[in-house]
């Protein structure tokens, strides 16, 4: 299925969304790193001169290995479930795969998780932290994510069209998700039976396995490396096959 | 008026690479046929009211919901270089059968076949976006005709140059005058050389020189092989273009056959009443 003018196709679609998010601002792509840095600058102000946190070190770096996968979940979720009810206008001129819709829309989001990636890997080389042998698992790590987030919008982006309050539902989501993934916590103050809860978020497990490489210098633990390759992987069958239900009727809709 | 037809089932897809290659290495592609089987397609009425309450209600109560019937058991079929006309009042049910040819909705009942690529051209602006420039919609908008890179960068000079907006191709696409951006959809639906071409009405927005220039490319696809259907008020151009026409009235098919003898009855028809 995936001939080459599908890709032609996908290509074109990821590069418009970027195009389109930064076109008329004035600083474009810098709101991408600007964000992230706000956010680590206030929370490490509150966690460390607030509310003080002695067990974690580095406070900033701790919040930002977390923040990447945060923010990429809160981007490409809202961007990806109004991707088909954004794209209407390409949607009612040609008969194509709509699915490239919305997995468009996160591949075009992931472009600023790879920005702030390498935000992230810069702070941790100016404050001194060694490249490991580990670090091949990074991209590995990041594509989880990606395929995790195609899955969730490949189901919320079809439920978008049908109700439109589908949305105020992923941007609670985005909040919720804010506080039960453990942003500005370690893993260690969750009592230990939620902890395996928690970390089947892949969004959780990501921030994790992060920590792990980026700032302990260990291997990622098997654990959650296995909850990593399973968990997104279901989310894209079963958004797979919610979006494949839904397609038919989607055009009257719109 | 059927000469030769296809068994294979093939629905619209999306073209592949070798598709791409046979139509522009053969030069006279095999008969590809539209046909509708007893098509009907209706629409929710209050379309809006995807609300939840709303369904909850007719799901507690039983009460069916309330349909708007666009097409009521129409049956045709257009052969390969056979160029139909649509014609009808306004809501007789021209777009939904375009959109259906297109594969863009599915049918209540009936079955839609369609044989080849189809680039079709319905709304003003479907398949741009106001903020990208000229250029980056042509390239996004041949990328969804099924173009590949290879034979966009290829087409890229022949699409601008027949649309005549050379200058303003930089320009974000929200500058355009209706004119223009039906200029560039037209450039490009031409250029990616279908096998069905639909067109909805809009090259009335065009002005004469320009609507001169389009039937005369219609005119070229049609001699290379492709297939046409229009959905217009200009009877002059359909009577140009289409050898065959269908008159929809309500939704139903109330005369079908030769342009000249349908156009002849449905232009009286519209004089008398």
């Amino acid at each position: 299925m995936l001939n080459s003018n599908l890709i032609f196709l996908l290509q074109n679609l990821v590069l418009k969304d970027f195009r389109i998010r930064y076109r008329n601002m004035s600083l474009g792509v810098a709101w991408s790193v600007a964000n992230p840095l706000l956010m680590m600058g206030i929370l490490t102000f509150v966690f460390t001169r607030i509310l003080p946190n002695p067990s974690i070190h580095h406070f900033a770096l701790f919040v930002l290995c977390a923040l990447v996968p945060f923010n990429f979940y809160s981007l490409a979720s809202s961007a990806g479930t109004v991707s088909l009810l954004e794209n209407q206008s390409l949607i009612k001129r040609v008969k194509c795969p709509r699915a490239i819709f919305p997995i468009a829309s996160v591949l075009s989001t992931s472009l600023h998780l790879l920005i702030q990636f390498a935000l992230l890997i810069g702070l941790l080389l100016i404050f001194g932290h060694q490249v490991n042998r580990y670090w091949f698992w990074l991209p590995v790590i990041l594509g989880t994510e990606v395929v995790f987030m195609c899955g969730v919008c490949l189901m919320t982006a079809p439920l978008d069209i049908y109700y439109r309050d589908v949305r105020y539902l992923v941007e609670a989501s985005a909040l919720i998700m804010f506080w039960l993934v453990p942003i500005f916590y370690s893993l260690k103050m969750i009592p230990s039976r939620y902890q395996l809860l928690y970390t089947l978020n892949p969004i959780a497990a990501v921030a994790l396995t992060f920590r792990q490489i980026l700032l302990d210098a260990k291997a990622p633990s098997a654990g959650l490396l296995f909850q990593l390759s399973v968990v997104p992987l279901v989310f894209l069958a079963i958004g797979l096959a919610v979006f494949r239900s839904l397609e038919r009727e989607l055009a009257d809709y719109l | 008026m059927v000469t030769q037809r296809s068994n294979s089932e093939a629905t619209v897809r999306w073209p592949t690479d070798a598709d791409r290659q046979e139509q522009l290495d053969t030069l006279k592609p095999a008969p590809k046929v539209i046909s509708f089987e007893g098509i009907s397609k209706s629409y929710l009425r209050n379309a809006g009211r995807t609300l939840v309450r709303h369904r909850l209600k007719s799901w507690l109560t039983g009460a069916p919901a309330e349909t708007f019937c666009a097409l009521k058991d129409v049956t045709f079929e257009v052969l390969s270089g056979v160029s139909l006309a649509v014609v009808g009042a306004n809501g007789a049910g021209k777009s939904t059968l375009l959109r259906l040819a297109a594969g863009l909705a599915a049918p209540d009942s009936g079955r839609v076949r369609v044989q080849g690529t189809i680039a079709a051209l319905m709304e003003l602006g479907a398949g741009f976006h106001p903020d990208l420039t000229g250029t980056e919609n042509v390239l996004l908008n041949a990328a969804l005709l099924g173009l590949t890179r290879k034979q966009t960068y290829e087409q890229f000079d022949s699409i601008v140059e027949f649309s005549g907006i050379k200058d303003f191709i930089d320009e974000p696409l929200r500058t355009y005058s209706s004119g223009m951006m039906l200029r560039l959809a037209f450039s490009v639906a031409v250029r990616a050389n279908p096998d069905i071409l639909l067109i909805d009405e809009i090259l009335s927005v065009g002005d004469q020189q320009f609507q001169r220039k389009c039937i005369d490319e219609i005119k070229r696809l049609k001699s290379a092989g492709s297939t046409l259907v229009c959905a217009s008020h200009a009877t002059a151009m359909l009577r140009e273009l289409c050898q065959q026409a269908l008159w929809l009235e309500h939704g139903e098919v109330r005369m079908s056959g030769s342009t000249a003898t349908v156009l002849d009855c449905y232009e009286s028809d519209g004089r008398v009443l």
